[in-house]
């Protein structure tokens, strides 16, 4: 087992009235675990579309797609729960953080979803701990009680990246993490990113700054829905 | 323990919630006030009915009778299951006073005064006389004079507007003249060749208020042998037109009525070669519902009627209710994509909204039937000073025949009507929620991002 994703001519499109729109043509794509790779391409691309189906939250319309050699498009039920929850960590590019709780809530919200009361009760505190350890490294340490409505963009950005990494994901999907920050910041998270990489984090980060996508292993160039670049 | 923190941040926390729980709590609240007071005037009338009739009656619509009585209560008399007994003869008449031609139509009862109050609540209805029926026919300033007892709405210049009777202390003196048409046993006027009438002078003693509007206004109660005398029934095979019958308590109302059908049956059979035997043929034996059904199904069908419609009002309350929910939800759907994109299961998520709908289910509802329990303690003296202030009142308590606004709170009702709500809650949130979770998490989230 050398590839811990793969996908093998993925097609996805979109259904308007009459007309389709073809986002994905058959991308073909392999990465192995502990790499770090960048996807890169013009805005409507569908460099989103394709990260969404890379972490389950979204199906294709036909290929296929293997997580550690597992048929990932198949995935129904309490697989894909679990696959959500444990396997991958998702930042989203709109951030996606729930109004009703704070940082650090929205924080450990992966890892409550994980298990019940009482198991939240027992794993609450290294939960906690784990959340205050990141979100300090990403400058949050002040704004643990904030709601999101308080935040910046680029502050629920870094709440949304350790909201990713709280359940130590085997797979980091990020889509533009660094899109609503300033260089000095957006450096910050890349360092981040790559000091998580070195400890073997496998990351997929969607990106359209060319310099960004220079600190991977790897940029992906999505063209008219299909791979123009590997490498 | 998102499951816990959220429901409870969505409800802390959206104006619309609250407006959710004031709707609930208004629904709540007119279905409590009206389904009491409703229910409460149907068993009213009811409890009247059973307390005129008693439990069980043998009775005949001839206003000739059945012969051979006695025999029949003596058997009667020694069933286990009957307490007690009381013979009746009815029949119809007219009322006039001395010095005045004008005469009213009337029903005369003659009863025992003892045995018929044993039987039914005609001790109860007494004024003067409550509860100690023995006197009943004896007016109390002229012991040696025959009394007759009076439907209280006949007494109508007793009654003032809030429903109040006024007696005075001692008994009114007043004469009333009872005519009668003596039938024989075959039907025929007993008196033809004298004029056909036969006429009775009675003096006030008492009034009869059983909260039957038709009794109340029509009946006028005098002894049994005396009726029987005014009606034709005495003589060689004296008759009545009723026996009134009370059970033991513990006695199932069908089954005692069975069984003295039963006992009625074996009486027919054994007198059935005997004078008038025809007489026997057209006796019924009924439970007081049968019998008074006639009065009680236009009420119970008005009962009905009302609960149909409170079941309109309530499919629209669980529509208002399920709309409410519809948007809270639809508003709240970014975070059930987000909830599932982090790994929660539909269940989960329906489980928490859910969860917060019952909470708004719940409060709406207690508060509702809470508000609805007090005004229902306060209505009639709301009422009361509503009338002594402003002069208004629901109904006019000189015409009709119930006083109160029945407010007897009924637990298991308010129950009921608690749990239906916080249903109509689930179901006004289950399905938007169900909606939600059952599509991709980047579909909802889509939709919410721009
Ligand atoms: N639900 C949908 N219905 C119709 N079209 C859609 C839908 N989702 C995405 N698209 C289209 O698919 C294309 C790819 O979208 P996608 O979000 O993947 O682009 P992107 O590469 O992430 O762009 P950006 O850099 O701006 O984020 C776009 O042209 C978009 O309009
Ligand atoms: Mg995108």
């Amino acid at each position: 087992m050398s590839q811990i994703l793969v996908s093998k001519r993925m097609f996805k499109s979109y259904r308007m009235g009459q007309s389709r729109l073809d986002v994905l043509k058959g991308i073909d794509f392999a990465m192995k675990p502990g790499e770090f790779v960048a996807i890169i391409g013009a805005s409507g691309s569908g460099k989103s579309t394709f990260l969404h189906i890379l972490g389950a939250l979204d199906k294709p319309d036909s290929g296929e797609v293997y997580f550690e050699n597992q048929r990932l498009d198949r995935f129904r039920g309490g697989q894909l729960n679990h696959f959500r929850n444990k396997m991958v960590g998702f930042v989203f590019q709109f951030y996606h953080l729930l109004d009703e709780l704070n940082v650090l809530e929205n924080a450990v919200l992966p890892a409550m979803a994980a298990t019940g009361t009482f198991g939240w009760i027992k794993q609450k505190k290294a939960v906690t701990q784990r959340a205050k350890e990141l979100l300090e490294r990403m400058g949050l340490t002040q704004r643990l009680r904030h709601k999101p409505y308080q935040l910046s963009g680029g502050e629920r950005q870094r709440v949304a990246i350790v909201r990713a990494l709280i359940n130590q994901p085997t797979l980091l999907l990020a889509d533009e993490p660094t899109g609503n920050l300033d260089s000095e910041t957006g450096r910050g998270i890349l360092m981040a990113l790559e000091e998580l990489n070195r400890d073997g984090q496998t990351i997929v980060m969607v990106t359209h700054d060319e310099r960004i996508a220079t600190r991977a292993h790897r940029i992906v160039r999505l063209v008219d829905g299909i791979i123009v670049e590997n490498g | 323990m998102y499951k816990l923190i959220l429901p409870k941040r969505y409800l802390l926390r959206r104006k619309i919630t609250y407006l959710a729980i004031l709707a609930v709590a208004l629904c709540v609240f007119i279905v409590v006030v009206v389904m009491t007071v409703m229910n409460g005037l149907v068993e009213g009338f009811r409890d009247k009915n059973h307390d005129f009739v008693g439990d069980c009656i043998i009775s005949t619509d001839s206003l000739v009778g059945f012969p051979y009585y006695q025999e029949l209560l003596s058997r009667l008399e020694t069933e286990q299951y009957i307490l007690a007994i009381s013979p009746v003869a009815h029949s119809y008449g007219l009322l006039s006073r001395p010095g005045s031609d004008q005469n009213l139509g009337i029903e005369i009862m003659g009863v025992d005064p003892i045995r018929h109050s044993q039987v039914t609540g005609f001790g109860d209805f007494l004024h003067y006389h409550k509860n100690d029926p023995v006197a009943a026919f004896t007016p109390r300033y002229a012991t040696d004079r025959m009394g007759c007892v009076v439907g209280i709405d006949k007494m109508w210049w007793q009654r003032d507007r809030a429903g109040v009777y006024t007696h005075s202390p001692t008994p009114p003196q007043m004469e009333l003249i009872l005519s009668t048409f003596p039938l024989t046993a075959k039907g025929a006027l007993a008196r033809a060749d004298l004029d056909a009438v036969l006429t009775e002078s009675f003096l006030y003693s008492d009034d009869s208020h059983s909260g039957l509007v038709k009794v109340d206004g029509n009946m006028i109660y005098i002894p049994l042998e005396k009726a029987q005398v005014l009606f034709g029934m005495d003589g060689d095979t004296p008759r009545i037109s009723a026996i009134h019958i009370r059970f033991t308590s513990g006695t199932n109302l069908t089954a005692g009525t069975n069984k003295v059908r039963d006992v009625w049956g074996a009486f027919v059979t054994d007198h059935q070669n005997r004078t008038y035997a025809d007489l026997l043929d057209h006796v019924r034996v009924e439970s007081w519902i049968v019998n008074r059904r006639g009065a009680i199904a236009p009420m119970e069908k008005e009962q009905t009627m009302l609960i149909f419609l409170f079941l309109m009002l309530g499919v629209i309350t669980v529509f208002i209710i399920f709309v409410v929910f519809y948007m809270i939800i639809s508003y709240k759907s970014k975070d059930i994509g987000i909830l599932k994109s982090v790994g929660a299961s539909s269940a989960d998520v329906v489980e928490i909204f859910l969860r917060f709908a019952a909470f708004v289910g719940l409060l709406g509802a207690v508060l509702g039937a809470g508000i609805g329990c007090a005004f229902l303690v306060r209505i009639n003296d709301l009422e009361g000073w509503l009338f002594t202030n402003f002069n208004w009142q629901l109904w006019d308590r000189s015409v009709y025949a119930i006083g109160e606004i029945p407010n007897t709170i009924e637990w298991e009702v308010i129950g009921l009507i608690i749990a239906f709500a916080v249903l109509a809650c689930q179901i006004g949130a289950v399905i938007p929620t169900i909606q939600a979770a059952r599509r991709r998490p980047v579909e909802i989230l889509r939709v919410n991002q721009v």
